[in-house]
């Protein structure tokens, strides 16, 4: 192990502790203190104990503090403070991270942002919305619904998940095929600096000014800044939409039907692909009507007017026929829509019945499905472990789960290494590391597959633009030996 | 400076030049197809041309992708897009009428520098939304990729949105991959005449706040003894198309009865609107405000009083295109009208004096200047490419 770092109970290198800031506690602690209300700073291992991991469950760590500011002013304030201590800081939304964004380090302090939740402005005239930072996905599309909008981009998580940890990680979602991710639907956002400095990048006009800075805070997981407020663009929503099941005796006939359907003019407004694991798993959890003899799905929904959907769901029927579909299903009521749906949705959550798994999230040009579903099973075949494929067909996102048994002490390891190879294979293929969940801890030390030192050292110069001490979110996105040795100028 | 053009034959002889001109500190001229050369602040420095780094790359219809070479024309792109049904969604501008450069070819890479988008931005997203994947040569003459040929990545940060927009000022672009759309089977138009701009206004949130999925909404005002007209576009399947503008007329009733333009009209129509052709014969100086929709009439009023006039509204109140005298006075009201509504204005046709007076793209301030000016050494340390074409 090299110098300088500790290794975690899951075996996941860490930069070592600070003895310093960990000697410095109770001054950092008091510090806090002075500048928020009690109740917003948490200092008992009791209370951080609820902070000590997100939804990368595989490690734990108790931060040395949590702050849950209420406003951007006293974001500012803490950063401001804690720049000065010279302490990481760990900017959190819910908590939802899969990639481990969110995880702490035993000197660092957690900047939580559950308490900014609210709606500050609705405009549907100029269909924004501005809210603070920690009001969840759902939330948005939940205050304006009453006027037939919606928020675009559907994470999984977005009951739990905020638009803070949406923002960090450019979330994507199903129906992201016509609608595009986070960072084709936010137009503005307040960004507090390490300085403490508060910034207004964009605002709510389509074009800001300059350069564009909001490009690159979408998707920074976190390390520019922490974003207290976001303008995001509002949707009207269709008049209706309606999926419809297609079943297939091969994944290339499958993969070819994406193909024809994009081929043919359509966008849907999702296309999502399960393999039979997957199909058989989240029958036997949400009983959806799954075709449960097929080697592969897709569930295609489409959106417009009743009579505009019924042409579009015939012409889709059409092209799966010509490409050997077995099963065709159109839904013809709300009651099926959402059960088709609920099945897609807790295909996760029914995984997690049968077996431990891990889930995986790389994405392919979709020409490549074939060859890359193939060579998978051959990787995790090789391993002696079963894969359920779950995925964005549209967008090539994959979601492999890897199952293993956790009380096998070898699988867990056999699992990750796994997965590893399965996102190999996916930036092998023309694809990426992560479509959707982000680098985080996770993916930090496979950065190499996908870039060369050159590159990583130009999105290192440009941390160092926004962070020169390397304090924000600082064990995540980059393989921890790239970490600059002391303060580096941007130009350096 | 003038000088003989430089033309790197591929990516490798591009970086190979800007290294040596960032050991001399030697500052660069990036020269595309010419077509937008006149935007920005004059540039000194000697001329790299993007001319030789031609060629699509890359394209898959079924994957709705395509990349190409910086100096590939753009007209190259769109060929190869056409015998396919397809389109960049964005429906980039030709800004040659604008800008007096009809013997320029537009190319890719300069496309993504002004970040060149057209009347679909109010529904497709601009062209940094398209744009997907990036290769460029950095300020030290180190080539960068980021992002790539899938839509979804949040692998390390985005520096393609990043680098749309930046007129070359972080790095020169060396190849572009876009995600595209299937080329709708047909489009309409509705027309409204006679609105005062605050009604044409209302009319476009309205049908862009409907389900019915405008890809286009403009204003044309009043004047050269033309009514004003309000202009929406539908494009989709002939049966969709037909059935949402009955729609969307019954909706909008209140404004009067629309006329409504074929595809071929309608397809004339938008090419003038996502060209400026509004303002090619305009006298003085073009500018562009991006403000919220709703404050385009206030903009509008601001205008006028400032001496110049909006002649076309896009993006459904968001881009006012606006012409006003050639002054720094003018210039300067045209800013504080933009600004008092939460927006900003852009010189995209000044002459070289106007624009070496008054800086062609709105300064950032305070503690965002300081910000921007570290993130352009991160890229350019020693401050050679297209240096103060953006101004500071």
């Amino acid at each position: 192990m090299p110098d300088g770092q500790t290794h975690s109970t899951t075996g996941i290198p860490m930069p070592a502790p600070d003895p310093g800031i960990l000697a410095r506690r109770q001054r950092i602690v008091d510090g806090l203190s002075a500048l928020l209300p009690g109740e917003q700073v948490i200092a008992s291992e009791d209370e951080r104990r609820a902070y000590e991991t997100d939804a990368f469950t595989a490690y734990r760590q108790l931060p040395l503090a949590v702050v849950l500011p209420q406003t951007t002013e006293e974001v500012a304030a803490v950063l401001k403070f804690l720049n000065a201590e010279r302490v990481p800081v760990i900017p959190r939304g819910a908590g939802t991270s899969l990639s481990g964004g969110a995880l702490p380090q035993a000197d660092a302090v957690v900047v939580g942002l559950a308490k900014m939740n609210r709606v500050l402005a609705l405009d549907f005239k100029d269909r924004t919305a501005r809210v603070q930072a920690g009001i969840t996905n759902l939330g948005i599309s939940g205050a304006v619904a009453h006027e037939g909008f919606f928020y675009a981009p559907d994470p999984s998580s977005q009951l739990a998940c905020t638009i803070a940890g949406n923002i960090a990680m450019n979330s994507g979602g199903a129906h992201c095929l016509k609608y595009g991710v986070t960072t084709n639907n936010i137009l503005g956002v307040r960004l507090v600096t390490l300085e403490g400095d508060i910034l207004d990048i964009g605002g709510d006009a389509l074009d800001a000014p300059g350069l564009d800075l909001l490009g690159i805070v979408i998707g920074s997981e976190g390390q520019f800044g922490i974003v207290t407020e976001a303008v995001v663009r509002i949707l009207r929503a269709a008049e209706g939409a309606r999926p419809m099941l297609v079943g297939f005796a091969a994944p290339e006939d499958a993969g070819r039907c994406v193909a024809e359907i994009i081929g043919s003019g359509i966008i849907p407004v999702a296309i999502e692909y399960m393999d039979h694991l997957a199909i058989e798993i989240t029958e036997g959890f949400a009983h959806a009507g799954y075709p449960l003899d097929a080697a592969a799905m897709l569930i295609i929904e489409v959106e417009g007017s009743e009579e505009e959907i019924d042409r579009l769901l015939e012409r889709i029927s059409a092209i799966a026929r010509q490409c050997g579909a077995r099963t065709l299903k159109v839904s013809t009521s709300e009651a099926e829509s959402a059960a088709i749906w609920k099945g897609r949705k807790s295909a996760f959550g029914a995984t997690g019945r049968i077996a431990d798994y891990i889930c995986m999230d790389g994405t392919i040009p979709t020409g490549k499905l074939p060859m890359v579903l193939t060579r998978m099973g051959e990787i995790v075949r090789g391993y002696g472990l079963r894969v359920a494929n779950v995925f964005h067909a549209g967008d090539g996102n994959l979601h492999p789960l890897v199952l293993y048994n956790v009380n096998d002490a070898g699988e867990r390891e056999k699992a990750e290494a796994c997965g590893f190879d399965i996102l190999r294979l996916c930036v092998e293929a023309g694809g990426c590391l992560t479509g959707e969940h982000g680098v985080g801890i996770e993916k930090r030390d496979l950065m190499r597959e996908q870039f060369d030192e050159t590159e990583l050292a130009q999105q290192i110069r440009l941390k160092l633009a926004f962070d020169p001490h390397w304090l924000l979110n600082p064990a995540k996105v980059f393989p921890l030996d790239l970490r600059p040795a002391g303060d580096l100028p941007a130009a350096a | 400076m003038s000088g003989p053009i430089q033309a790197p034959a591929d990516e490798a002889e591009l970086a190979h030049v800007v290294a040596e001109a960032f050991a001399a500190r030697t500052p660069l001229d990036i020269r595309g197809g010419g077509s937008k050369r006149d935007v920005g602040r004059p540039v000194h420095g000697a001329a790299v041309g993007t001319g030789g780094l031609s060629g699509i790359t890359l394209y898959e219809p079924a994957e709705l992708v395509i990349g190409a070479r910086a100096g590939t024309p753009l007209a190259e792109l769109t060929a190869a897009l056409d015998a396919n049904g397809q389109m960049l969604p964005f429906e980039p501008a030709d800004w040659r009428g604008l800008l007096g450069s009809g013997e320029a070819r537009p190319t890719v890479g300069g496309t993504v520098a002004a970040n060149l988008s057209g009347p679909r931005r109010l529904m497709a997203g601009a062209c940094r939304d398209a744009l997907i994947g990036v290769r460029f040569v950095n300020g030290r003459g180190e080539t960068i990729r980021n992002g790539g040929r899938v839509m979804k990545n949040v692998t390390g940060y985005d520096l393609v949105k990043l680098m749309a927009g930046s007129w070359g000022t972080l790095g020169i672009v060396t190849e572009a991959i876009f995600k595209l759309l299937p080329r709708p089977e047909t489009s309409a138009s509705l027309v409204w005449s006679g609105l005062t701009d605050e009604d044409a206004v209302a009319l476009m949130s309205a049908a862009a706040g409907s389900p019915y999925e405008i890809s286009a909404a403009a204003h044309w005002p009043a004047g050269d003894g033309m009514p004003a007209r309000t202009v929406l576009r539908l494009e989709n399947f002939a049966p969709s198309v037909a059935y949402r503008a009955e729609r969307l007329a019954r909706e909008l009733k209140r404004h009067g009865a629309p006329d409504r333009l074929d595809e071929a009209a309608s397809s004339a129509l938008w090419r003038d609107i996502r060209d400026a052709a509004p303002l090619r014969d305009a006298a003085g100086a073009v500018w562009r405000v991006s403000v919220a929709p709703s404050r385009a009439p206030a903009v509008a009023l601001a205008l006028r009083q400032a001496g110049g006039a909006a002649r076309l509204f896009d993006w459904g109140g968001g881009l006012v295109w606006a012409a006003a005298p050639e002054t720094a006075e003018a210039a300067a009201a045209i800013r504080r009208a933009a600004a008092a509504q939460g927006g900003h204005a852009t010189l995209v046709r000044g002459s070289e004096a106007l624009r070496l007076a008054v800086p062609p793209f709105t300064p950032p301030a305070g503690p965002l200047a300081a910000l921007t000016a570290r993130i352009r050494a991160a890229f350019d340390p020693a401050g050679i490419l297209n240096p103060g074409k953006m101004g500071e």
